[in-house]
């Protein structure tokens, strides 16, 4: 019994160590060659799960301490958002193995987040790394993708019950969209059950008061700060 | 082993093989009709006896009319080295120079009456008296010895800074025609650890830098091997003449085999013919003389073909560096030097105006890029200097820096090759099948390997451009760190050997 509490601290200490590096897979490089060839997060955590050592560990434990390891390099400069992502994407891609064994025991995620570059834009390179960031920070991302109608966006929302949406928008003739989006939710009554966060380059603080979306995001780590403050 | 400055791959040329061959062509002709006026009596003899014709010129001062035939000019480039080596007193900073090989060394100089101090007054808004703005001011003065020093060491600290020619004429009050020599090889060689070249004030003094250099390099033998200062003569002076005291000085470089440039500065319009055409002719013209007459002196004598031709001002008739004109003359000159195979000592980001700003930026950074695209052997680069020469700012200089590496690292040799072909086709193939569509997983193998340019080092933050202040932060950063100075022991041996250097200089015996 012994020695397998030492394996799963192994594991869950290497699957720390993957994060940092942010080696999804096997065949990911990570930030210097150290781990090269070696298991990546997608391959330890499905380990982890056959060894039964819980979710809820591997999350606590091994994804999120990496992650804020990640963190704190990436504000002292020492790692560069690309980093971050490699990370990120990690992190997102263990949640999806998990998801069946947190769902059967009953663990909550930090919450389902819907995402979509509105109606009549294609943008979405800042939509995605969004989605990236939010999901390697335990979130349930969604993503809709772009130049979503209205209807697609309000008809997930009644059917998934996000508590979270996020609209993107970089166009100021698509903008408007946003706030078009968030009547159509308050007229099917949807509205008070989802906090909508807007942004892109077309947007900005004032606007989002103006349609009245509950928050500005001037980019993914604002989306981490004000999803944090809920 | 040397450093490596950059390799240009394949450089940029104005001129065709037909235009090169055709310039060269009338130069001789110049050389030979009308020839050169020589001040300098012992230059006449050298040329003359190797046949020459010569004819005296009557007037007030003595000069002859020399005309250099082709074969004389041909044999020269034939004894002139291919390959130039310049030492440094750390043997890392060495430079070697093919005439072949467009491999672009970045060098500060030259020489300039004034430097530009630096400050950052506070100033408050009419509108807004809560709102403090620090505004640059450069107050001008005259160089001193301090400032050489200051200099030399902040170079010796500038990444791209590959050779050191000396940035200040110093004017102190004990500075001499006599001593000056002596004290500025001596701030540089002690502030600095890469190639030191440098005109001569007088020739009498030269004995005493050689014998400074021999000391600092560890003997004769030493210096030879490895020689870690050379010169830089201007011995003709435009249109076509032989200058008495800097030819004379030219000589007696010559006679000791160390390297020097040979240089001539024509001004298109005034001193030489404001047509392309014409001062490319005239300057080769001249820059040949020079080298033939050195590799007369001793053969096989290591020059270089120092070109600095510039377009005068139309509104003063002054020089203008930052004319467009200017940049193309240089590098139809390093075109000429290559013709010839002997490295180029080539000249840009000169600016025509007085102070570090939007003008000196934009007229530097024009002729630094495309200048060094042409791929001069030892590009004087003129870290730091505005108002044509006139004037140094050690701040421009560390913003210069940044900028040459910005040069370097855009002319850095593409990577187009089947495994890269085929890396990048299986990336394209992998990244389009996943939702986002994005590459940025694969940026990360690169992000540390110096693959990737790095942002404006000095890029402010929000609505302000700080680049001033963050430049003159780094400048204060680089003057704090040490540079390694000459030994003690040989310290005072060159001041025991040597007269004329200032005892404020050493600075084993400084404060005792
Ligand atoms: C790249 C780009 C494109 C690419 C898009 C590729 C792609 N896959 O997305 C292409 C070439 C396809 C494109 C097309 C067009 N574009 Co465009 N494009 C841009 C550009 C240069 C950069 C956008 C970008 O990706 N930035 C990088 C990412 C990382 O930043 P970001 O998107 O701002 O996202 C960050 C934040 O804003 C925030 N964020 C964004 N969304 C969200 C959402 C949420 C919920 C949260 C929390 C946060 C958040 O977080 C992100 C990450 O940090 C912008 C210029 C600009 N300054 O934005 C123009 C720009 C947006 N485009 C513009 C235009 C006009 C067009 C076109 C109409 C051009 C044309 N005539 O065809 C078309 C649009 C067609 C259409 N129907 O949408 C204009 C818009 C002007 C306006 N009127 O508003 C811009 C501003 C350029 C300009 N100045 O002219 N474009």
């Amino acid at each position: 019994m012994k020695g397998g509490v030492s394996v799963s601290k192994d594991i869950i200490a290497t699957i720390k160590e993957n994060v940092i590096q942010g080696r999804k897979t096997q065949e990911d490089v990570g930030i210097d060659d150290s781990l090269a060839g070696t298991a990546g997060v997608v391959e330890l955590t499905q380990q982890a799960l056959g060894k039964n050592i819980s979710p809820q560990v591997i999350i606590t434990d091994g994804l999120t301490a990496g992650m804020q390891v990640v963190g704190e390099r990436f504000s002292t400069k020492e790692y560069f958002i690309p980093d971050m992502l490699a990370s990120a994407e990690a992190v997102g891609a263990a949640m999806d193995i998990m998801k069946p064994a947190l769902e059967s025991a009953n663990v909550e995620t930090k919450g389902k987040f819907a995402i979509a570059t509105v109606k009549g834009d294609i943008h979405d390179i800042g939509k995605n790394i969004v989605a990236i960031l939010l999901k390697g920070s335990g979130y349930e991302v969604h993503d809709l993708g772009i130049d979503v109608p209205t209807e697609k966006v309000v008809e997930f929302v009644r059917e998934e019950k996000p508590g979270y949406l996020g609209l993107s928008a970089l166009l100021t003739t698509t903008m408007t969209e946003m706030g078009v989006v968030i009547k159509a939710l308050e007229e099917n009554k949807l509205r008070s059950s989802v906090k909508v966060l807007i942004g892109g380059a077309a947007v900005s603080e004032e606007f989002a008061q103006e349609i009245g979306a509950d928050a500005y995001c001037v980019d993914a780590f604002d989306a981490v700060r004000v999803l944090e403050g809920y | 082993m040397p450093r490596e400055g950059i390799l240009v791959d394949r450089p940029y040329e104005r001129l065709t093989r037909e235009q090169v061959e055709l310039i060269h062509q009338v130069s001789m002709q110049i050389l030979t009709d009308p020839g050169l006026i020589s001040f300098n009596r012992e230059a006449v003899d050298i040329l003359h006896s190797h046949g020459a014709a010569v004819e005296s010129i009557a007037g007030d001062h003595q000069s002859w009319q020399v005309k250099i035939p082709e074969q004389l000019v041909l044999k020269a480039l034939d004894t002139a080295p291919r390959i130039v080596k310049l030492g440094a007193r750390n043997p890392d900073n060495t430079l070697i120079m093919h005439g072949d090989e467009p491999r672009v060394y970045f060098i500060t100089g030259s020489e300039t009456n004034i430097w530009l101090d630096v400050d950052f007054p506070i100033y408050v808004s009419k509108a807004d008296p809560t709102r403090e703005i620090r505004v640059p001011e450069f107050k001008p003065r005259r160089g001193t010895v301090d400032d050489l020093c200051q200099s030399a060491h902040v170079c010796e600290h500038l990444e791209m800074a590959d050779g050191y020619i000396r940035t200040v004429n110093i004017q102190d009050r004990d500075i001499t025609e006599d001593n000056k020599d002596v004290n500025k090889f001596f701030a540089s060689l002690n502030n600095n650890t890469k190639h030191f070249m440098s005109g001569l004030t007088s020739l009498k003094q030269l004995d005493n830098v050689v014998r400074m250099a021999e000391l600092v390099a560890g003997g004769k033998k030493a210096l030879e091997d490895n020689p870690i200062i050379s010169f830089i003569t201007c011995l003709v002076k435009s249109p076509l003449q032989f200058v008495d005291d800097t030819t004379a000085t030219f000589i007696e470089v010559c006679r000791r085999g160390l390297p020097v440039a040979v240089s001539s500065s024509p001004q298109a319009g005034t001193t030489a013919p404001i047509k392309e055409a014409g001062i490319i002719a005239q300057i080769n013209a001249e820059v040949l003389a020079g080298i033939t007459l050195g590799q007369l002196v001793k053969p096989g004598t290591p020059v270089l073909y120092g070109s600095v031709p510039v377009r005068a001002r139309m509104d003063t008739l002054g020089d203008s560096y930052g004319s467009v004109e200017t940049s193309q003359y240089n590098i139809d000159c390093v075109q000429m030097a290559r013709f010839y195979g002997i490295p180029n000592y080539s000249t840009s980001g000169v600016c025509d105006t007085k102070i570090p700003g939007q003008q000196s930026s934009i007229e530097r950074l024009f002729s630094d890029i495309v200048v060094a695209m042409s791929g001069p052997q030892y590009l004087h680069c003129a870290f730091g200097l505005l108002d044509c020469n006139s004037v140094f700012c050690l701040l421009q200089a560390v913003l210069d820096d940044a900028h040459f590496k910005m040069i370097k690292f855009f002319l850095r040799q593409p990577r187009i090759d089947q495994p890269e072909m085929e890396a990048v086709l299986k990336q394209i193939r992998a990244v389009v099948t996943t939702p986002q569509k994005l590459y940025i997983g694969y940026i990360r193998p690169l992000l540390r390997s110096g693959e990737i340019s790095g942002i404006y080092p000095f890029e402010g933050s929000g609505e302000t451009d700080d680049v001033f202040e963050l430049a003159y932060e780094r400048m204060k950063e680089l003057l704090a760190r040490p540079v390694e100075h000459i030994d003690r022991e040989t310290t005072s041996r060159i001041f025991e050997e040597i007269p004329g250097i200032l005892p404020r200089l050493n600075i084993y015996e400084r404060g005792s």
